[in-house]
């Protein structure tokens, strides 16, 4: 049911990790719902994405639209990044099944929520960014151990 | 490959697929009709029906044969509801029951009948009490499954049987993971309707059984001509019946050696996991959990991503979370347990059969080390949780 792009970038999927004292983390997503991105940005003081790393709990588009987003991204200013929409993402990974595409706006919305995160940090306004609607820390307890 | 999803379906014995073959191409007579080559064909189902009945010590006239477990779910639901809905209009059922029984209720209940749904223990078990409790004067039908097809877990049909006859009500029990593997005997269960599978114990798709007990009021389901006693019309699936016969004598003439073997396998593979993969939990009950069962939940990553990394390993097990299903909520019996959304999404389901052996289970058990650790490398939850321990 996926395509060999998704295969690709789930079983090896690009940039997995933490980025340690981050420009920006977003996460997004619902652990209820079985999706949860997170994203993290080292940016430059030009503002250009250095490194973008990412932690992914979801199904195997979950993971590979994660990959391919943060691939997107890196050595992108932000004004660049904004652009990368979950179409983007659904394209660059030659599609997703019709109930997968929630993975990919999973994905832009990360990606928005950390650069959230780095304005807030920063004290500056980034043109056309509003603020992310998901946050799993608004009503997730600890995380479900069993 | 190593097959570990025969809840699912399973492979078509080499001796079933044997047996069929000559209703295909040879004694394909109709088996209504008059001349010879037709009488072949009604003689072979007819021997079918008296092995099935032998499995579960039924009368061959109370064997029906149906397209297979959700056809004879949805006749025994519909015809006893209808039947009975002079005496009253409740039936009881589980929360934990097939969809072919859950969506069977919701039909019934938009056209006036009334279900009550009974919760299950932290292992998938009714309360006795409860069904009692809620047994009222307008009760018409009872039906549990004999056993959870994604737990594995075992209900006391004995008990149900005792209660549903004290009471007067029909009960009905949807055997389709249970036909064939474990001892069943309707007499001393005090079943009056049960479903079977024909390809749940290596016989063909397409194919099952409704036992209705002698007496019991039914309607037909399909309407044409007078096959099965006038209950069920259509031509007899004449190729499917005998592998369901041929499958079902297997089932009897192996079930003991086979649940052996299944339930030695299925106890190591529990053992090692729980030993070897932290933050686990093993869902269903531990004895009363049928031979092949085994279903875990893994803390902090999700059921399709593991599926797809064991698949990667020639390994095919199933997962209750929601993206394996294709639906958005992950499994209504693992949440009917009390498992919290997160937990039912990373749960896994590996069902043995006696043809996998315990070099395989080691096999499973280290690529099941091995991708759960990688997703939980990967997982933001997990990140959180070690974090969390760090700082306590």
């Amino acid at each position: 049911m996926y395509s060999e792009k998704v295969m690709d970038h789930f079983q090896n999927p690009r940039n997995v990790g933490e980025i340690e004292d981050a420009s920006g983390v977003g996460t997004v997503g619902n652990a209820k719902c079985g999706d949860i991105m997170r994203i993290f940005l080292d940016i430059d003081e030009e503002g250009r994405i250095v490194e973008a790393k990412f932690k992914t709990f979801g199904c195997g588009a979950a993971v590979a639209a994660s990959s391919m987003a943060t691939e997107l991204i890196k050595g992108k200013t932000i004004e660049e990044a904004l652009q990368v929409t979950n179409k983007a993402v659904m394209e660059a990974l030659d599609g997703l099944p019709p109930v997968k595409v929630h993975c990919s706006l999973l994905a832009e919305e990360a990606i928005h929520a950390a650069l959230w995160d780095y304005a807030e940090k920063h004290g500056i306004v980034i043109k056309g960014l509003n603020k992310p609607k998901s946050d799993i820390h608004e009503e997730e307890d600890a995380s479900g151990i069993l | 490959m190593i097959y570990l999803d025969n809840a699912a379906t399973t492979r078509t014995a080499p001796e079933v697929v044997e047996a069929m073959l000559p209703y295909f191409t040879e004694n394909y007579g109709n088996p209504s009709a008059l001349y010879s080559l037709g009488a072949t064909g009604k003689k072979a189902v007819n021997e079918a029906r008296r092995r099935i009945a032998g499995v579960i010590g039924a009368k061959q006239e109370e064997i029906y044969f149906t397209s297979g477990g959700t056809e004879a779910d949805n006749w025994a639901l519909k015809a006893a509801a209808e039947g009975s809905a002079y005496k009253g209009r409740h039936i009881i059922t589980t929360r934990i029951e097939h969809h072919a029984i859950l969506n069977t209720c919701k039909y019934l209940e938009k056209r006036g009948f009334e279900v009550t749904y009974l919760d299950v223990d932290a292992y998938g078990r009714i309360d006795l009490a409860q069904l009692e409790g809620a047994v009222r004067p307008d009760t018409i039908l009872i039906s549990v499954m004999f056993a959870n097809n994604e737990i594995g877990t075992l209900e006391p049909i004995g008990e149900i049987g005792r209660l549903a006859r004290k009471k007067g009500i029909m009960f009905h029990t949807d055997a389709v993971q249970a036909f064939g593997q474990l001892p069943i005997q309707v007499d001393e269960l005090g079943v009056d309707l049960l479903s079977a599978s024909a390809h749940k114990l290596n016989g063909p798709k397409g194919i099952g059984m409704l036992y209705v007990r002698s007496g019991v009021k039914m309607g037909s389901f399909l309407h044409g001509g007078e096959q099965e006693r006038n209950r069920r019309a259509g031509t007899e699936n004449v190729p499917g019946i005998v592998g369901f016969g041929a499958a079902a004598a297997r089932a009897m003439d192996k079930m003991v050696q086979k649940a052996a073997v299944e339930r030695e396998l299925r106890d190591y593979l529990i053992g090692r996991i729980e030993a070897e993969i932290p933050y686990c939990r093993l869902n269903g009950h531990r004895e009363q959990r049928l031979p092949g069962n085994v279903n875990f939940s893994f803390s902090f990553i999700e059921g399709e991503s593991l599926l797809i990394m064991l698949d990667m390993k020639g390994i095919c097990a199933s997962s209750g979370s929601a993206c394996a299903s294709g639906s958005l909520n992950p499994s209504h019996v693992l949440l009917a347990t009390g498992l919290k959304q997160e937990e039912a999404h990373g749960s896994l389901r590996m069902t043995l059969s006696e043809e996998n052996t315990r070099e395989e289970m080691d096999i499973v058990v280290e690529e099941l080390k091995q991708a759960v650790a990688r997703l939980r490398n990967m997982s933001p939850l997990y990140e959180d949780f070690i974090k969390s321990t760090q700082e306590s």
